[in-house]
């Protein structure tokens, strides 16, 4: 029998990392070093809204309660949220965002490639339409990765500062538990274990190219899947929802 | 269909929602129009939405649906040749054959479509829209839109 309990878990979790992740990217509009940043980063922000509307959607439909991807967004406190802990992070300085946005988006890519397969439609569709926006996410940031990298000796130590910092949220990207497995095994969820070997080695191709040392993995930090997050996601919900729970029937 | 073809890209005022490849098709049983987005988070979804929803009331259709399709992804290879005529005549460098491989560097030379010289350059690869991107000619000098192969 489908669960669909597990079903909408999992389109909540592929929906908040699009969402917190869109969010954060939003604060760069206007802020960024160069104009053709600031169209790049909103551009992936709006990428990645378009995407948590549409698994929110899904997650809303599955649920059957009557919320749909606006009412889960901005109706939802802290603890029920399930991305992942990297994508809610501060933006930092530019080399953090795009340590961030470079983990990220190639993580983004290898799921979204197996879920095109996924024995849920709904989830297959998603995946097949977002993947095509999203390398184009990979590709930039690894562009940037490179280019700070291997540049001057100022953008090289922020650079190297952004990845390891970021490194220790990567092992939740990959993260399974029983829900995932038992939807993997259905063949609805991808089995995120599969895709380490492939990201570990283009992390390391881009690395190699940038002349940036990879980071000792350190001790992983987890619990965003199971609501618990770090003090910043409180914050950005509260910039992001203070709009909608303030006047909760606004239209624009 | 016809109807449809009056109803402009809100973004590209020149070239119709047909010939972009956003209107999927029509169903009579139960009467809906189907339109796919181009990219997932295009802002102008909403609006196209909204256009095709009052061309078809002004046309009588008012019970006639809208319903919004994502599979198969819409890719540029769905803009029609007179859709890309009229890009191109807009000032905006069309899409050059098939939709974007996974590869996805098309560094293909793209013609600027103020004089035609194929000595360009991509400024940045994101632009006004999700669907352009920046180019300059190096000829003529002019910046330019290109419509980014997807």
């Amino acid at each position: 029998m489908r669960d669909d309990n597990a079903l909408f878990e999992y389109a909540l979790r592929l929906g908040d990392d699009s969402l917190i992740l869109g969010q954060r990217l939003g604060e760069w509009c206007g802020h960024a070093p160069v104009l053709e940043v600031d169209l790049s980063l909103a551009n992936f922000a709006l990428d990645l809204i378009g995407q948590a509307t549409l698994f929110l959607g899904v997650a809303g439909a599955v649920e059957g309660k009557g919320r749909d991807a606006d009412r889960l967004a901005f109706h939802r406190d802290v603890l029920a949220f399930r991305n992942c802990l990297l994508v809610e992070q501060p933006n930092g300085d530019f080399a953090q965002t795009i340590a961030r946005q470079f983990l990220f988006s190639t993580a983004q890519v290898a799921l979204f490639d197996g879920l095109t397969a996924s024995a849920e439609p709904r989830l297959a569709e998603i995946a097949a339409k977002a993947v095509k926006e999203v390398r184009y996410h990979a590709e930039l940031a690894a562009d940037w990765v490179i280019r700070l990298g291997d540049g001057t000796e100022e953008s090289r130590t922020r650079m190297v500062d952004g990845i390891d910092w970021f490194w220790r949220f990567v092992d939740e990207m990959f993260e399974m538990d029983a829900t995932e497995r038992k939807l993997a095994a259905e063949g609805i969820a991808v089995d995120r274990s599969t895709l380490r070997a492939g990201f570990d080695a283009q992390v390391n191709a881009v690395m190699h190219e940038a002349t940036l040392p990879l980071p000792e993995y350190p001790r992983p930090v987890l619990g965003g899947r199971r609501g618990h997050h770090s003090e910043h996601l409180g914050h950005l919900l509260a910039t992001m929802q203070f709009l909608p729970r303030t006047y909760p029937n606004a239209v624009w | 269909m016809s109807v449809l073809e009056t109803v402009l890209d809100p973004e590209i005022p020149v070239v119709s929602i047909v010939d972009l490849g956003i209107v999927r098709g029509v169903r009579s049983d139960p009467p809906a129009v189907l339109i796919t987005p181009t990219y997932t988070g295009c802002p102008a979804t909403l609006a196209i939405e909204m256009a095709v929803r009052s061309a078809l009331d002004e046309a009588g259709f008012g019970g006639v649906a809208i319903e919004t399709v994502l599979s198969p992804p819409w890719s540029t290879e769905w803009i029609s040749e007179r859709g890309r005529a009229q890009l191109l005549a807009y000032g905006i460098a069309p899409p050059s054959g098939g939709a974007a491989k996974p590869g996805l560097r098309d560094h293909a030379a793209v013609a600027c479509p103020r004089c035609g010289s194929h000595h360009t350059e991509e400024v940045s690869r994101f632009g006004s829209t999700p669907c352009k991107a920046q180019w300059r000619c190096l000829n003529c000098l002019e910046p330019f839109d290109r419509f980014k192969c997807h």
